[in-house]
């Protein structure tokens, strides 16, 4: 345990001094995988419970978009207009979660209905065009170096936000972890009647992790726009996003602790991989690949990279302790 | 009444006829071998990218073309069903929703890769009907009368062939069947061949009213599955009635609003329809 904590505590500090040693480039590339790995991992908390969200694509949206528009029609500060979009994330995971899980919508029906969700957000996007600029996006007022107004020219800022948003993406799901609320949804999603007849709150353990969910998926669309100072329906909301959050999620491994964020390296490295052998020309191989490579994951390991890293490893692990004689243990 | 109105149920209802066929085809897939293919409108695309190029670029007759992309997406949907369906059908319901959403990713980017982001069309442009002051697109009226066709003869193979009821009887009880000495592998592929030959069809109907380009399915995937549910999965008379019912309130809708904000309301129907009725308006 206490090596664990080292080996931690020494990863955090050599990312935290990366910044000081490499290319603007590689910087932009460390702080998507970082943004991103954090909104995997907030989708991964209700998804490894068996609530598979098609529709993170709205809270996500909801934290792009509020921040953004405050900001550029009333020059509300992002301070205030974060905890805004967080809050009203949270409210819609109530709207649509708490009689999903009454009526006990579970499921793909849980899925589409989820699905359907991220749809209305992004058509309410595009349809309200006069606010939202519609397809074409907005742009953030942009004021150049300003703390109230959370912009920042240099890369290296949004580096340490990502940084310590990630980390603590990291903590919610540790403490999740080791509260008893992770036994209850894990008999939940083992099978939903038996939770309920030991005496279990189905519903309150399944609607406080989608809140939770929520309210950190939506922090995750904020600080993407604040970093690229510009909003799109397509890119934060929609079908689209919302299955790419699902993918990643289960190629890296969603009941991994680090999972969804080897899911965010794994695909943003290989997408830039793919983006530099093919050139411009070949929009679309990278993506090709991607879908190939996520039908081959969930037939043949559907626990994801991490997850099977770990099943290689604890096999390895147990041959070993069987060579030196020692009792075997765990199966 | 408004004549713009009755315009706009006229089109609710050409536009029902294509969503009712693309709705059959992926709720006779459902009902049968149990998985919801989210793909399924990216065999559309397919589909419609095989008529363009056959028809627009190798210069074949448009008829000849049709059956040559019935045929390529039929054998499409066999293809899918063999590599990537029955390797999952043993796991849980979602990894199955999962891998065929993997299929999307890998169709949509394909299909950019091949033939890039452009917006193609046959330019062929069928004329428009005028019966006072309405004016119907011919394409259209052509798809509908075409989509109720196929819907009929596949409720006529369904009801009348051996074939077809072994198909229901499979969706039915899969296991009892196969003591009965029905094989459900072969059903099962006969009915992904099917579902994707509907999608074929689809494809000829809707690369008359369209462009084709690699995101299409977008528009038409997430709609096609809200009206299989909306109908009961599985249920395909109630996922043909849905189907009437969805277009009816995009085509009304986007009369009134706009037609974004009409999808809106078709997507906030089915969530609502969802908790009310889960198991779909006709389903038991």
């Amino acid at each position: 345990m206490k090596s664990t904590r080292l080996v931690a505590a020494m990863a955090v500090v050599i990312l935290a001094l990366l910044p000081f040693g490499v290319s603007e480039y590689v910087l932009h590339i460390a702080i998507q995988i970082l943004i991103w790995g954090y909104i995997y991992t907030a989708w991964s908390m209700m998804g490894r419970f068996g609530l598979t969200s098609f529709g993170h694509g709205a809270f996500l949206g909801l934290g792009a978009y509020i921040p953004a528009l405050l900001w550029n029609f009333a020059g509300i500060t992002p301070w205030l207009g974060i905890p805004a979009s967080m809050a009203a994330a949270v409210l819609l995971a109530v709207v649509i979660g708490y009689p999903c899980f009454r009526l006990r919508v579970v499921g793909h029906y849980f899925a589409l209905v989820t699905l359907a969700l991220s749809q209305v957000v992004l058509l309410t996007l595009i349809a309200a065009r006069d606010v939202t600029g519609g397809s074409l996006g907005r742009t953030l007022n942009a004021v150049g170096h300003s703390w109230t107004a959370l912009q920042f020219p240099e890369r290296g800022y949004f580096y340490f936000f990502a940084l310590v948003i990630w980390l603590a993406g990291l903590a919610v799901w540790r403490w999740i972890d080791g509260g008893l609320d992770r036994v209850a949804l894990e008999a939940i999603s083992e099978d939903e009647i038996a939770a309920a007849s030991v005496g279990i709150d189905v519903m309150r353990e399944k609607l406080r992790i989608t809140m939770v969910s929520a309210a950190l998926t939506a922090l995750g669309g904020a600080l993407l726009t604040q970093y690229i100072q510009y909003v799109n329906p397509e890119t934060v909301a929609g079908v689209a996003v919302s299955l790419q959050i699902v993918f990643a999620a289960i190629a890296g491994g969603m009941h991994v602790l680090l999972g969804p964020t080897v899911g965010a390296l794994f695909t943003i490295v290989l997408n830039e991989a793919l983006r530099i052998v093919f050139g411009i020309h070949f929009i679309g191989a990278a993506n090709t690949i991607y879908g190939i490579l996520l039908i081959l994951f969930i037939i043949f390991m559907p626990r994801g990279i991490v997850g099977l890293l770990e099943e290689v490893f604890a096999r390895a692990f147990r041959r070993s302790r069987e060579a030196l004689g020692a009792p075997a243990t765990g199966a | 009444m408004d004549i713009f109105l009755l315009e706009a149920i006229l089109n609710g209802i050409l536009l029902g006829g294509v969503l009712a066929l693309l709705a059959l085809g992926l709720n006779l897939i459902f009902g049968v071998v149990d998985v919801v293919w989210i793909a399924y409108a990216e065999l559309v695309m397919c589909g419609m990218y095989a008529i363009y190029w056959l028809y627009a670029f190798y210069g074949w007759p448009f008829l000849l073309a049709c059956a040559v992309t019935i045929l390529f997406v039929a054998a499409l949907g066999l293809l899918v069903h063999l590599l990537i369906i029955e390797p999952v059908l043993g796991s849980a319901p979602i990894n199955q929703l999962l891998a065929t959403g993997g299929l999307l990713f890998f169709l949509q980017s394909f299909a950019t890769l091949l033939f890039g982001t452009d917006f193609r069309n046959l330019g062929l442009r069928l004329p428009l009907i005028e019966i006072s002051d309405i004016s119907i697109s011919f394409a259209r009226l052509l798809a509908f009368a075409v989509a109720l066709l196929g819907a009929g003869t596949l409720y006529l193979f369904l009801t009348r062939s051996f074939l077809g009821t072994a198909i229901r009887a499979i969706a039915q009880d899969r296991d009892i069947m196969g003591l009965m000495g029905v094989s459900q592998r072969r059903i099962y592929f006969t009915t992904s061949a099917i579902g994707g030959g509907l999608a074929g069809l689809a494809s000829c109907l809707l690369v008359l009213q369209y462009d084709v380009h690699p995101f299409l399915g977008n528009s038409f995937g997430p709609i096609t599955f809200m009206i299989c549910v909306l109908g009961g999965l599985g249920n395909m008379i109630g996922g043909f009635i849905a189907a009437f019912v969805m277009s009816q309130i995009i085509s009304i809708g986007g009369f009134y609003f706009s037609i974004e904000f009409s999808y809106v309301l078709a997507f906030l129907l089915f969530i609502v329809m969802m908790f009310v009725r889960p198991q779909g308006i006709f389903g038991r």
